[in-house]
Order: structure tokens, then sequence, then C-alpha cells
């Protein structure tokens, strides 16, 4: 067989060490497994490739995927395609940041320490909160681990969550709730956002609530009442909020949320199709022995020089093991580094443009749209890059349509909520230009009912 | 090194955001609306490119060199797989595409979930956890929605784990609602199976078991185990973080597992990206399919491929859409490279660990004296008792000798452990320049000691105090408050597992 290029023992390699270990064979290196539970034979694989086969393979693969470079996508509803600039690949791409594991031992991995201890303070900047972890696996959980903090925190058995929140964070909360002896209760929405009486009687006796901002249809929900309510309760109030808008939306931080969390792929990820991205969690100092996952905090070395190690690590599975704060080990620090150097890229100035331009492009879009006759949803509340609207027909059938057209013209909501077969979700995010978004309200012209 | 925010100066700003003409302003109401700014750094662009990259040469990865960390699976990562996973048709697909604008990712997804099936001998496979750890607190909600199903789930309630067990089994254990049980490992290594036997009841759930173990010891007694667990109406867990000494040479499903998580960032080489990404499948018995997580990646007719959400039993979600996609461009593209010589690699792994553990057995203790699978662990006790030096000092004088350190003190039930797994990735002359390092440092401890406990000595830092970060711990920069950082006394290192 040729050697493979990822291996390097030749033959001559192989019988030196053999004799070194004092066998006669590889197989007899495997002689504590049992004859029964052995797999004869070879795996039922396709055989190796060489690279060029291999990039042949998987090229051919991707291309027939159509990605927002093929068509013109107003998909949002969790992820967003925001620009990802050259600077943030070229820092992920480092082999001394790509390659190495969780930095255990700090004398080797100051690198990684020191940016994510900058990505601590650029989450905690963002949210206005006193302590971030150094990531959690994506929006969802983070939000479900939030749960678990607030459990503890309260003793309390209740979750509420307004049913305004992304249905993927709300399934992936109830998923987990049984295991940790929690309830989930669900707000409805009133005309597209929540009502701060109505979450206030829901937040009694509950550990925490959940709620969006802006929500899943893109409106800015009252959040710092959404808040008071929850800490009249004395539940924890947890925010779910776009990174992206926090240039220009209030820091939950600054109206009393006791945790503040999301999604960080619209701030330094591709859309990858759903991953791998890094969800965020930041906190007031209460919960800072609560919170799970990894976090990098400032000491000294033995001559007195600022340095920075993982902290806190009694709280962690490893240590901790059955009563640990969380189970999680493995994060997303290499996505997490893409949103510090996102965030770096933009600077404050940055942000708040990207935020500006999210709020004129969409609120272009609903005018085009507006003038084609197509109803927005929910039109006297404000949005920020995403809205609903009616299409006269089965959202479904009309991104069916558009798409034949080259526009992907949006998220049928009708997939997650009643009543709303004909409502599609636009997200408008500052990539899009008033010309593409012309031709968004063209084609939708075309094809909706 | 300044931190980004030291080198800061308002005014800079390395991006330009492109700006429209004659758009409407929206205003946003007043009570929402941000009223400071939030402190991001302000630097030009080449300003950010030198902090990054000075950054990363205070950093080590496998590319930098050897990284025998155990139970990590540190191997190469080959640099097509990140061209690869960069193609516009997989970094910019949006995961709500239709899917039939998405066969390619699906297809994909499917072939991977066919291939791990067929690795793990199980049935089934979804892709959709996010870590190793997901991986098990999703197994975990699986065995409780299949005894639920089964008018079991009060009755059973305990999960066994054996006390080499990874930090993340019992964790994961409380988070799904469940007890721990320990049980004890006996003289070879093995589970102790007496002490299982005395354990496991009709109010067991399942076990969980890391085979070959954190020791890198294959349980010579699996058959009797699973036959007790199957015996008394139990499942039985794989944590597959070990999967690479036995790919194409023992199966999980033959041995007798229900449900095994696959580390795709250990066995089948994601990038470990200093913390993560990872990624986390799990494969499943016939009977355990219908809980698994929705959306199933399913093959339709003929050649198409798509999402099922009908599936009423499921758990649930535990992540969004259906998992790490970037990962499984990746470890597929592993995968290919090597087909069924996936048996070689495994081969190899445990010939490279074998051949190290064969040079370093008399200079270090070795508590269990058998042959290693993919990584061994030794003891730096009667270094300890001799010299005064300690497994964690061994680690740091390694650095100072261009290596990282492997695992230290863990597996638990092993004394000042040092836990090495080489992977098949590495050359001889790599091991052998590794072990010389390990014996000259045995030799330095008996002549030399404080050449250990001063190390190490040519990294950007010293040895960095812990106990002071956790005691007043500051966890981000304080801007015009930030502390002046003074000297402290005495360094203290945790005896703290490190690795893994």
């Amino acid at each position: 067989m040729t050697q493979h290029p990822y291996l390097a023992l030749t033959d001559d390699d192989r019988e030196e060490m053999l004799r070194a270990i004092g066998v006669s064979s590889v197989d007899e290196l495997f002689r504590d497994i049992p004859n029964g539970v052995r797999f004869d034979g070879a795996l039922d694989l396709e055989p190796a490739l060489s690279e060029h086969e291999l990039s042949a393979h998987l090229t051919e693969l991707a291309a027939r995927n159509v990605d927002t470079t093929r068509e013109l996508s107003f998909l949002g509803a969790g992820i967003y395609d925001h620009y990802v600039p050259g600077v943030v690949d070229a820092v992920m791409q480092r082999g001394e940041f790509l390659t190495a594991y969780t930095p255990y031992q700090p004398e080797m991995s100051q690198g990684v320490l020191q940016a994510i201890f900058e990505y601590q303070t650029a989450v905690c900047e963002l949210t206005g909160m006193d302590v971030s972890n150094a990531s959690g696996y994506d929006g969802t959980t983070v939000t479900a681990d939030a749960c678990f903090i607030a459990k503890h925190a309260t003793n309390r058995a209740t979750i509420v969550v307004t049913e305004a929140t992304n249905p993927q964070v709300r399934q992936v909360v109830k998923t987990y709730a049984p295991g940790f002896g929690l309830e989930v209760v669900e707000v409805p929405h009133r005309g597209g956002t929540t009502d701060p009486d109505e979450l206030r009687s829901a937040a009694e006796d509950a550990a925490a609530v959940i709620f969006q901002q802006p929500n899943v249809f893109g409106c800015l929900e009252p959040a710092p009442e959404l808040a008071a309510a929850a800490n009249d309760a004395g539940a924890l109030s947890i925010a779910h909020v776009d990174p992206v808008s926090l240039g220009v939306l209030e820091a939950p931080g600054r109206y009393g949320c006791a945790i503040a969390l999301g999604e960080g792929q619209a701030a330094g990820n591709f859309p990858a199709f759903g991953g791998p991205h890094y969800g965020f969690l930041a906190a007031r100092s209460d919960y800072i022995r609560r919170m799970p996952g990894r976090i990098v905090g400032e000491t000294v070395d033995a001559a007195g020089k600022r340095g920075y190690v993982l902290t806190l690590q009694t709280r962690e599975q490893h240590i901790r093991r059955e009563k640990a704060t969380s189970n999680i080990t493995t994060n997303q620090t290499l996505l997490a580094l893409g949103g510090l150097v996102y965030l770096t890229w933009l600077g404050p100035q940055g942000l708040r443009e990207v935020g500006e331009a999210c709020l004129s492009l969409s609120a272009y879009a609903k005018q085009q749209l507006a003038e084609r006759g197509f109803e927005q949803l929910f039109a006297d509340r404000t949005t920020f890059k995403e809205f609903a609207v009616r299409v006269g027909r089965n959202a479904r059938d009309v991104v069916k349509s558009a798409r034949e057209r080259g526009v992907h013209p949006g998220y049928a909501l009708g997939r997650d909520y009643e009543g709303m077969d004909d409502v599609l979700l636009v997200a408008v995010t500052e990539k899009r230009t008033p010309a593409e978004i012309d031709r968004l309200a063209e084609v939708l012209a075309e094809v909706a009912g | 090194m300044k931190l980004i925010y030291e080198k800061s100066q308002a005014g800079r700003r390395a991006s330009v955001i492109p700006q429209h003409e004659g758009l409407p302003h929206p205003e946003i109401p007043d009570e929402l609306r941000r009223r400071e700014p939030p402190r991001l750094p302000e630097v030009h662009e080449l300003e950010l490119i030198r902090h990054f990259t000075e950054l990363s040469t205070r950093n080590f990865g496998i590319d930098n060199g050897f990284y025998p960390l155990g139970s990590c699976t540190m191997k190469y990562n080959p640099r097509i797989n990140e061209r690869l996973v960069a193609l516009p048709g997989f970094a910019n697909l949006h995961p709500l595409q239709d899917e039939e604008g998405a066969q390619g990712a699906l297809e994909l997804m499917w072939r991977l979930q066919e291939i791990l099936a067929e690795v793990t001998g199980l049935h089934a496979v979804s892709l959709q956890p996010a870590a190793g750890s997901q991986g098990e607190l999703t197994g975990l909600m699986l065995v409780r929605a299949y005894f639920e199903d089964k008018g079991q789930s009060e009755q059973r309630r305990k999960v066994v784990i054996p006390d080499t067990a990874h930090g993340t089994n019992p964790a994961s254990v409380t988070m799904a609602g469940y007890e721990v049980t320990a049980v004890t490992t006996d003289p070879r290594g093995n589970i102790d199976v007496e002490d299982l036997r005395a354990k496991v009841d009709e109010h067991t759930a399942c076990l969980m078991l890391t085979n070959p173990s954190t020791l890198g010891l294959f349980d010579e007694n699996i058959e009797e185990i699973t036959r007790i667990f199957h015996g008394a109406g139990a499942l039985m867990y794989y944590d597959g973080a070990n999967l690479n000494a036995v790919c194409g040479i023992s199966r999980p499903g033959d041995m007798g597992f229900d449900i095994v998580h696959i580390n795709l960032h250990k066995t089948f080489s994601q990038p470990h990206g200093g913390g993560g990404p990872g990624g986390g499948p799990i494969a499943v018995r016939d009977v355990l399919e219908p809980f698994l997580p929705v959306p199933a990646v399913v093959r339709k007719d003929g050649d198409v491929f798509g999402l099922d959400f009908d599936r009423p039993k499921s758990i649930g979600k535990v992540r969004g859409f259906t998992g790490p996609f970037g990962v499984f461009v990746r470890s597929y593209a592993f995968i290919r490279m090597f087909g069924p010589r996936l048996r070689e690699m495994s081969e190899l792994a445990v010939l490279n660990a074998n051949y190290m553990l064969a040079r370093l057995k008399d200079a270090y203790e070795l508590p269990f004296d058998r042959l290693c699978m993919h990584e061994f662990v030794l003891s730096a006790r009667t270094l300890k008792r001799e010299h005064g030096t300690t497994a964690l000092d061994v680690a740091k004088r390694l650095m100072d000798y261009g290596f990282h350190p492997p695992t230290v003190y863990f597996p638990l039930v092993v004394p000042e452990a040092l836990m090495i797994e080489p992977t098949e990735t590495e050359s001889k002359e790599t091991l052998d320049a590794f072990c010389d390092a390990m014996l000259e440092i045995a030799r330095e401890a008996a002549e030399q000691p404080e050449l250990l406990k001063e190390a190490p000595h040519h990294r950007p830092v010293q040895r960095l105090d812990e106990v002071r970060a956790a005691k007043r711990p500051v966890v981000k920069y304080g801007f015009e408050d930030h502390p002046h950082l003074e000297a402290s006394r005495e360094p203290v290192a945790a005896e703290a597992p490190k690795g893994v």
C-alpha cells in the first residue's frame, strides 16, 4: 500500500518499534481485546482518496448548494448574512490558534488566553454585563445553560419564555428542561411584542424569564419593562440579543437584566449551514460562580508579570464532576476569536454604522414592499433588520417561485406560527443594496398572490 | 504584551460600512436606544493583524510541535480541509435554505452518518450534538425517553460510572436529572466486575464507559459487563473520547453498547481551535432511533436528501439547526482520505503509544503493567517522593524542551498522573525526541530538581498564579479603573487536571 500522507511510520520504523516493545506484530498489541468483540475484515467504506480526488468530490458537493453568493438572499430567522471581513479568516487560520487544544497549560497558551480575555471584555461591553464566559455552542444552548443558572440561583421550577423568542431557542430549552427539573411556560405575543403585564403574572414563582430583543418577528420588545416584570417577580431576567444590534440598541445590563446571551454568528461567522458558530453568555457579577464553561482571568507569573489563566475552575466538570455548573468542555473558542476580530474590525463606530445600515435598509425594504401593496404585519412596531410581511398566498410557495427567479425572499413563518402561512420574515443586513431590495420587491410582486 | 484595548486610539478604525443616499432613518424609541457606545477597540487594520499575529506567536498548536495531551487526540489537521470548508457552497449556505438548494450539504451529512454507523457498528446516527459532552447529555436524554416509553422512567434513576471517567460523564448525568453510581477499578485497570455486579439492578438506567478507558486500557471483561447491564434491562453508553484506538479493530456496537458519541475533533481531526469547535454525533441501536433529535437527515427517493421533522417520539432539539456543519465537512474529508485504512490509523496510534511506553516505563512508574492502547498513564509519584518534583514540574520542564505537556493529574485514580497520547500522525523521530526529553527530565529531577521547579524558562511567561486568579477574579479589562498588578510573593500551582 502507498504510504499514507498523514502517517509517518515506514515499514522499517514499524519493525523497529515492535522489536522495542517486544511483540512480533501489530495485531499482538491488541491482545487485551477479547476475540468475541474483535472486528474481522475491513470496514465497509469507500477506498481512500488522494487529496486531488477529495478536493474534486467536495467541490462537486458544494456546487450543489445554492448559497448566498449564488442567489440574492433575505433569509435570516437567527442566522444572518452579514459581511465577514478578510482579517477574520486570516486570524482564524493561524495554525497556532487553529490547532491548539483548550489552554490547560497557560504558559503554552498565553495567546489564546489573552484573546479570550479580550473577547470576554468585548461581550461585557456589548451587553453591559460584568462577566462573560469563553463561549457556548450556539445561541440555543447558552439559553438552556442560563436556565440551569436560574434554577440553582432561585430554587424555583418554572422557566417563562416569550412566544416571540426564536422557535429553535425555545425547542432547545424545552429539550433540556426535564433533566433540570424545570417546566417551560410560554407567554404569547400581542400584536408582535410581549405585554409586560401578562409577563409579570406569568413570572410569579418563575426561575427565569427569557425574551428576545429584537424578537423573532424583528420587532423591538419593550425590553426594560419586560426585565422589570421579571425582576419584580424575583425571576432572573434573561435577554437573548443580537450582537450586531448593540451599537444602536441599549445594552441589557443597562435595563436591569441578570443575564444577556445570544447567537454570535451575526458578528464574525459565516452562515455555514448552521455552524460551527458561538453562543455568548454574560451575567451580572452575582452569578459569576454559577457560570457554565471556561472563564479566563488575569493574574501574574512568578516574576510578577501580567498573564492569563483559566479560572474559577472549581465550577467545572473536570474538578466538580456531578456537582459542576455544566458539562461543557469543548466550547467554540475559535469562532469566538472570529467574533473578537470582527468587533475589533468594526470598533464602536463601525458597530453603530452596521446597526444604522440594517435599520435604514430594512425600512427601505418595508417601503418598497408597501408600495407594491404588501401588508406589513405588526406595522406599528419598530423593527431592527427583520420584519414580517403578508404575501397573499402560502409563503413557502412564494419562496419557491421567487427562488426560481434568483431571489430567496425570506423565511416562511407558518412553519412555526399558526395563522402565519402567508407570512414571510424578511431579513435585510448591511450587505444588501437598495438595488437588491428593489429586485426583491419586483420579484415578490411577480410571484405573490 | 498590551491588550488590544490598550492599543486603542479614538478616531481609528479598520472597517468601512457602505453608505447609501436617500434611505429612511427610522427612530429607535428613546428608552430602547443605546446611550453609551461599547468601548470596543479603535485600531487600524495593520494594528489589528499585528496584534493577533503577536498573540498567535504566544500560543502553541500541533502545527508548532508535538502535543501529546492524553485523551485529546491531538493529531494533524490537514490543511486541505480548511480550503474545502471555506468553499462558498459550504461557508455561505444558510441553514434554512430549501432542501433542494442544499442537496450537497445534506448528502455530505447523510454520507457521514453512514460512515459513523459503520465505524461504531450501530444502526442510526444524529450529527446534531455540538461536542462530546453534549453528545453524552443527548445520549442520556435518549435513555430517559426510552425508559419513559417503556414505563420505567421512575424506576430507573441511576447511571453507573467508573472512577476513571472523564468529569463530563457525571456532570452530564446531573444535567440529565439522573444520579451517579460510582464503580471502582480493579488491580489490572479494568472495571471491578464484582463491585459492578453488586450495584447494577432494576434501578439502573445505564452504564457510561470509555473503552479503552482513560488509563489507555481496553476492558478485558467487556463481554461480561454487557451481560450484566443488558441482563438487568439497562442500556450501555459508550463515551467515544478514545475511539481513535479501535477504528476498524473493535466496534462499540459489537461490544454491546447501545449509544455512542463520537468526538469529531479528536478521532476525525476537526482542529480544536484553542478550545473548540467540536462535534459530538451520536450513533444508536435501532430501538433508540425513534428518540433521536429532530430533524433527521434522510435519504429520500434515489439520490434526493432531506430533513425529517416528523419523529413523534423524538427528544426534540439539542442545538440549532442540524449541527456544526463545518465540522462535518472537515471530518468527512479526513475520513475519505483513509477509507478502510482507518484501521491502519488506529493501529499506528496504538503502536506509537506502546513504543513510548516501552521507552519510558523504567524511568517513571507504570501503575498498570500491560500493553496500552492509544495512550498510557505514568505516575511521577516516585519522583515526588524521592526528589520533591511533581507531575506538574515534569510538565512545565517539557516546555523547555519544546513540547506541549501531556495531560496531568488525570485520571484521578493515579497519583501524579502523566497521561500521554501521541496519535498516529507523529514520526518515530518525534517520539524519540520526546522520550529522550522525558528521560533527561527524570535525571534532572534527581540532580537539579530546581530546573523542574522553576520551569518553564523560555515561554513568554513563567508559572502563573492560578490561586490569585480565582480568589480575586479579574475577568475583563477595567479600562481606566484596571488594577495595577504587582508581583505576588509565592506562586501556587493547583494540582488539578490539565488536559482532556
